[in-house]
């Protein structure tokens, strides 16, 4: 576990040596099946004597309520709702994630900066800059990205309640209604999130596979990356 | 100031003015900007007034977080500068677009300041606040500590827990934690006077005194502010 590089900063009272967890993230644009897979992963991990805890995007104590009630009136500025963003984040990562990690959980995250570093860009936040605003945050020790391509995710989205105002970026000029917008919008987020898998080096699964393959890949792998950094069982043994 | 990637690399370019007021509690910062508001709007200029923590939608946020006392170094500094890129981009970047003359009661500086003596990373903050107009005067109201604190301390008030830096365990005691962190504040204020060029008043003069200087080292920017700022169509 070590602080994001290569701008890394320290967060004030946190060492970095006593995290002894796992941080997993899924990523994935919005009605991706992220959150099936969570929910397996979880079950699997459990099944096999992990603790195991769970985040994702606005559920901070701090910011999620002020997060719900800007968006319904949408009177936010643009760039203001990226740092709201950021501070719900910056609260999840010091009182769910961190503490998670202190104690040797796994931590699953569903999403993390990366969504919302590729939301921010597409609503016209300079990436230089928005990235610098990230660099507090831990660098996972693997994330893996549910990619698909619009034309596929659009059924997904129609059989799960249809189109949401914000997903379709509905509050950016792109498009007349809110399946033209939605269109440009989703293909502008996953631009952003392949570019973000290329630079960060994601482990990117095919969407459109069928759940219980994508979910065995992820249980293989998701062993093999804990099994690489467990304590040695004589070490983990009481001493007399 | 000249990398890209930090506040205060750009002037703005709109046709209002900005001027802005920076100083530890006590310094008579505010009073200083509402005689000054009141003159600019008797001379007839279009005054709009901005004040620190108060987006009306994140504000609930920054008082849920202090009142629980959830925030931390990093938290309290990002939610703060949420509040305040929504008031720069609702509020005072349309006003300057407008021509208007802008007030600022605390600006970036105050973050660099309170955040830092925080903890936080120096480089960071001034990155985070990058999207920040630059104001065309940026005064800072220096103040020895004692003074200032005989002016807060005096009607015996009810320091809140942030305003007095108690997050940063100096003292288990209010007034003297509140002591403690104005005078850290006091030492970051001159770091950032020389690094961004603040205007200092001597905030131990008269107020009439202060505020005649104050009149006198705007006057000269206001010059085409009026034109500017009539109704024209765009």
């Amino acid at each position: 576990m070590s602080l994001s590089d290569p701008h890394g900063i320290r967060i004030p009272g946190v060492d970095p040596a006593e995290l002894n967890g796992w941080l997993i993230v899924i990523e994935g644009t919005d009605g991706v099946g992220r959150t099936t897979h969570v929910n397996l992963l979880r079950t699997h991990l459990e099944r096999q004597g992990y603790a195991v805890a769970e985040t994702g995007l606005s559920r901070s104590d701090l910011a999620s309520g002020g997060i719900r009630r800007a968006k319904q009136g949408n009177t936010l500025g643009s760039n203001a709702y990226n740092l709201f963003y950021a501070t719900d984040f910056a609260d999840r990562l010091e009182r769910q994630i961190l503490p998670a990690l202190r104690s040797g959980f796994v931590m699953l995250t569903d999403r993390y900066i990366y969504s919302l570093i590729a939301r921010a860009i597409v609503r016209g936040a300079d990436p230089d800059w928005i990235k610098k605003v990230y660099s507090f945050s831990l660098k996972p020790d693997a994330v893996f990205y549910l990619r698909i391509e619009v034309p596929q995710l659009v059924p997904r989205v129609l059989s799960n309640g249809g189109f949401d105002y914000w997903e379709s970026g509905m509050d950016l000029p792109m498009g007349e209604d809110l399946y033209e917008s939605f269109i440009h919008y989703q293909r502008r987020v996953i631009e952003e999130l392949d570019a973000l898998a290329r630079e960060n080096r994601f482990e990117t699964i095919d969407a459109g596979l069928p759940v219980d393959r994508i979910a065995a890949f992820l249980a293989e792998r998701v062993t093999q990356v804990l099994d690489a950094r467990r304590a040695p069982l004589d070490e983990a043994a009481p001493r007399s | 100031m000249n990398d890209p990637g930090v506040y205060g690399a750009n002037g703005h370019r709109y046709p209002g003015r900005l001027f802005i007021v920076e100083g530890i509690d006590g310094s008579g910062k505010s009073t200083q900007l509402t005689l000054l508001a009141q003159w600019l709007r008797s001379e007839g200029y279009p005054v709009v007034f901005s004040e620190w923590n108060s987006s009306s939608i994140v504000k609930a946020t920054t008082s849920r977080g202090k009142r629980r006392k959830i925030l931390t170094p990093l938290t309290f500094s990002l939610i703060h500068a949420t509040d305040f890129s929504d008031r720069v981009e609702r509020e005072i970047v349309p006003s300057l677009k407008a021509g208007a003359v802008v007030l600022a009661d605390r600006y970036v500086y105050t973050a660099f300041a309170r955040d830092v003596v925080r903890g936080v990373d120096p480089a960071w903050v001034r990155s985070l606040y990058r999207f920040a107009a630059i104001p065309t005067r940026a005064f800072y109201f220096r103040v020895p500590l004692e003074t200032a604190l005989k002016r807060i301390l005096s009607g015996r008030p009810k320091l809140k827990w942030y305003e007095a830096g108690m997050d940063l365990g100096l003292s288990a005691d209010l007034q003297e934690s509140y002591r403690q962190f104005q005078s850290r504040l006091l030492i970051e204020y001159e770091t950032l006077v020389q690094e961004y060029g603040l205007l200092v008043m001597d905030a131990t003069r008269p107020v009439e005194a202060q505020q005649r200087l104050l009149r006198e080292a705007i006057r000269p920017h206001l010059e085409g502010v009026r034109e500017r700022s009539t109704l024209e169509p765009v």
